[in-house]
C-alpha cells in the first residue's frame, strides 16, 4: 500500500514541506511578536492592526496575486532554480520546497503573530526590566526569557499551524504542481480520481495521514497543561 | 558605592501631567533613603527614573559624579528589588541570582563565589538547585536581594519589596534589609507606601504627594516637625487629628478656640502664632499626645477636654479610643487601662505643648523656616 501511488513519497514530501514550514512561521513570528509586544517604534499599534486585519483576507483571493508574484522572483532569483540531488527534491525555485515553505509561512504569520503578540504582551513587564537591568539586551531577553516562558503558547502555535499546513491541499496544489513533489494530500485526491470509487484505498490513506499530527499532538500537549510561569512573581 | 543626586527633574507622561515634578535631592553615599508617599505621589517613578527604566522628560541625574541621563540601565551600576520580585521562574535560584554575572561574562568560579556568599548572608544556600515556584514568598524575596547583592552595584533600589509578605515576615525582613544596609556599606534608595517601614528603616526619609517633595528629613524631623498638613497627616499612625481653630488672647496668654475646647499655646510658639491672632489655623495634635485624664504620664502640661466615645480598639499594649466632640471625630491613643466604652463620655489631656499648627490656607506648618532653607540649600548642592 505504502509504496502504491507513491504514497512513501507523498509523506516523506508532506514532511519536508510541514516541518519547515512550521519552524520558519514560528521564529518569524516570534521575532515579529517580541517587536510588537515590547520595542518601542513608531507606528507599532497600526502595524500591529494591519496584521490583525489580514487575519479576514480569505486565502482563496490572494492566490493569483501571490503567484504572480511568485513567478516573478522565481525569474529574478532564477539563479536558484536548480534541482539539487538531495532527495531527488527540488528545493529552490517555482513547484519547489522553499517556494511553498515561504507561501505557509506567509499565510500563517498573521495568526501566529497575533497569538504570541498576545502572549508575550501577558509576561510580566518586571520580568523584562529585571533583565534589562542585570544587562541583557533585547535578543538576550528574547532568548533567555521570553521563549522558555513562551513554550505553552509555542507549543499550542506548533500544532495549529502543523495541522493547517499538513492539511493543506489548496496551496499545496497551486505552489507544488509536481507530483514528485507532492505532500499526502494532493496524492490522496488523485486517488479519489484515478481510481473511481476505491474508498478502501482512501480511507487506508486518510489513516495513514492522520497518524502524524496524533503523533505530534500527545508530544506537546503536555506544555498546555503544565503552568510554566508558576513562581514567578507574587505568589 | 556612590552618591545620587537629582537635579530638577521632571517626569510627564503622555498625558501631559507630571508624575515627578521639579525633583531636587542629594543622597550621600551610603545612605539609606526612603522615599515614601501615597499611591501615585511620583515615588516609583522617581526610582524608575533613576534606574533608566523610564525617560526623564527634563533635568539631569548623577551616579557619583557621572551624568546617566543618557546611559542605558544595565550601564548605570545598580540593582533593583522588584515588588514582584520578578524571578526568571524557569530558572534555578542559582542561575537567578548568576544571571547577570552571567551576561557581564564574569569568570565562572567568580560567580560562583559571589552567588555562595550572597546567598550565605541571606541564608539560602539550601535552595540554590530549587526553582522559584518551589520557595515561599519570603525566600523568594532573599532570592530577589540576592541577585541584586551578587551584582555588588553602586547603588540598591527598592521598589516596595515587603508589599507580598505578611505582616510578621515582613517586620523580620525589615530588620534584615536593615542590616544588610550596614554590613554591604552601599547607598540604599527605598521607595515605599508603609510609613512604619520609612520610619524603621531610613537614615532620611522624603515624603512625596503629586509628583512634588512634601519634605526631607530624618524619621525625627519629619515625626517631630512636620512642613505642611500632609506630612503631618501621612507620617505617624494613627494619624495627627486636625482641628479649626482660631487665635485667641487670653489671660495675657495666647491660645487656640476650636469653639469646643480651648488650648494654651506653648511659650515657645507664642511669637510665630501671634502674627495670626484673631485669625484662623488648623491645629494638629496626635493621638499618642491625648492621654487618658487618669493615666496622664508625668511632666507633661496638658489640657482636660471631654469627649464621647464612639468606638474603642484594644491593642493590649494600648487603647486607641474613637472619640467625638461637637461631632468632630479625633483618635486617642490611652493607656490600655483607661475604662472606656462606647457611648460613655470621657475625660482626656491633650499634650498642648506638643500641638502642630498650620497656616489653613496654605497649608504649612506655622514657624518651622528652618526645614524651608534645608530644601533651598539642598536644591543648589544637587548642580554641582
Amino acid at each position: 500500500m505504502l509504496d502504491q501511488n507513491g504514497m512513501a513519497r507523498s509523506f516523506l514530501n508532506s514532511l519536508i514541506i510541514t516541518i519547515p514550514s512550521t519552524l520558519l512561521t514560528i521564529l518569524v513570528a516570534a521575532f515579529a511578536a517580541y517587536a510588537f509586544a515590547w520595542m518601542k517604534f513608531p507606528l507599532r499599534n497600526f502595524l500591529f492592526l494591519v496584521m490583525v486585519g489580514l487575519l479576514v483576507v480569505p486565502l482563496q483571493m490572494t492566490l493569483i496575486p501571490v503567484l504572480k508574484l511568485y513567478v516573478s522572483l522565481n525569474e529574478w532569483f532564477g539563479f536558484l532554480g536548480h534541482d539539487v540531488p538531495l532527495l531527488g527534491g527540488r528545493w529552490f525555485g517555482t513547484n519547489s520546497y522553499a517556494g511553498i515553505w515561504v507561501a505557509h509561512t506567509a499565510y500563517g504569520l498573521p495568526f501566529a503573530v497575533y497569538l504570541l503578540r498576545n502572549f508575550f504582551g501577558g509576561l510580566p513587564r518586571d520580568l523584562f526590566e529585571s533583565a534589562y537591568l542585570d544587562g541583557a539586551s533585547d535578543f538576550k531577553v528574547f532568548r533567555r526569557i521570553v521563549l522558555p516562558l513562551s513554550m505553552p503558547a509555542i507549543a499550542a502555535l506548533a500544532i495549529f499551524q502543523f495541522l493547517w499546513v499538513w492539511n493543506d491541499l489548496l496551496v499545496a496544489l497551486i505552489f507544488l504542481g509536481d507530483p514528485d513533489r507532492a505532500p499526502m494530500t494532493l496524492t490522496i485526491t488523485n486517488l479519489v480520481s484515478s481510481f473511481g470509487t476505491s474508498y478502501q484505498l482512501l480511507t487506508a490513506a486518510a489513516f495513514i495521514s492522520m497518524a502524524l499530527p496524533l503523533v505530534v499532538f500527545f508530544a506537546l500537549q503536555r506544555y498546555f497543561v503544565q503552568g510554566i510561569l508558576a513562581g514567578s512573581v507574587k505568589g | 558605592m556612590a552618591s545620587v543626586t537629582f537635579d530638577k527633574v521632571t517626569k510627564r507622561f503622555d498625558s501631559g501631567l507630571p508624575a515627578v515634578n521639579d525633583f531636587n535631592l542629594v543622597v550621600p553615599d551610603k545612605e539609606f533613603l526612603v522615599l515614601v508617599g501615597p499611591s501615585g505621589s511620583g515615588k516609583s517613578t522617581a526610582l524608575r527614573l533613576l534606574a533608566g527604566l523610564e525617560e526623564i522628560t527634563e533635568g539631569r541625574i548623577f551616579i557619583g559624579d557621572r551624568l546617566v541621563n543618557n546611559i542605558p540601565p544595565k550601564d548605570r551600576d545598580i540593582a533593583m528589588v522588584f515588588q514582584s520580585y520578578a524571578l526568571y521562574p524557569h530558572m534555578t535560584v542559582y542561575d537567578n541570582m548568576a544571571f547577570g554575572l552571567t551576561l557581564r561574562k564574569l569568570p565562572k568560579e567568580e560567580i560562583r563565589r559571589r552567588v555562595d556568599e550572597a546567598a550565605r548572608i541571606l541564608g539560602i544556600e539550601g535552595f540554590l538547585k530549587r526553582k522559584p515556584r518551589a520557595l515561599s514568598g519570603g525566600q523568594r524575596q532573599r532570592v530577589a536581594l540576592g541577585r541584586a547583592i551578587v551584582r555588588d552595584p553602586a547603588v540598591f533600589l527598592f521598589d516596595e519589596p515587603l508589599s507580598n509578605l505578611d505582616a510578621k515576615l515582613r517586620v523580620q525582613t525589615r530588620a534584615e534589609i536593615s542590616k544588610l544596609h550596614l554590613r554591604l556599606g552601599t547607598t540604599f534608595i527605598y521607595v515605599t507606601h508603609d510609613q512604619v517601614e520609612a520610619m524603621t528603616m531610613a537614615t532620611r526619609i522624603v515624603v512625596m504627594n503629586q509628583g512634588t517633595i512634601q519634605q526631607v528629613g530624618t524619621p525625627q524631623e519629619l515625626y517631630d516637625r512636620p512642613r505642611n498638613l500632609f506630612v503631618a497627616g501621612f507620617i505617624g499612625s494613627p494619624a495627627m487629628n486636625f482641628f479649626d481653630g482660631t487665635v485667641v488672647q487670653e489671660e495675657g496668654a495666647l491660645a487656640i478656640d476650636t469653639g469646643s475646647f480651648k488650648l494654651p499655646v506653648a511659650k515657645e510658639k507664642e511669637k510665630q502664632l501671634s502674627a495670626y491672632l484673631g485669625g484662623k489655623v488648623t491645629l494638629g495634635i496626635r493621638p499618642e499626645n491625648i492621654h487618658s485624664a487618669d493615666f496622664t504620664p508625668m511632666g507633661i502640661r496638658s489640657e482636660i477636654v471631654e469627649g464621647e466615645v464612639e468606638v474603642t480598639e484594644s491593642l493590649g499594649n494600648e487603647e486607641i479610643l474613637y472619640l467625638s466632640r461637637d461631632g468632630k471625630q479625633f483618635l486617642a491613643r490611652v493607656d490600655p487601662r483607661t475604662d472606656a466604652r462606647p457611648g460613655q463620655t470621657i475625660r482626656v489631656a491633650m499634650d498642648f505643648e506638643r500641638l502642630h499648627t498650620f497656616d489653613p490656607e496654605r497649608g504649612e506648618s506655622i514657624g518651622l523656616p528652618a526645614t524651608e532653607e534645608k530644601v533651598e540649600r539642598e536644591a543648589e548642592a544637587a548642580s554641582p
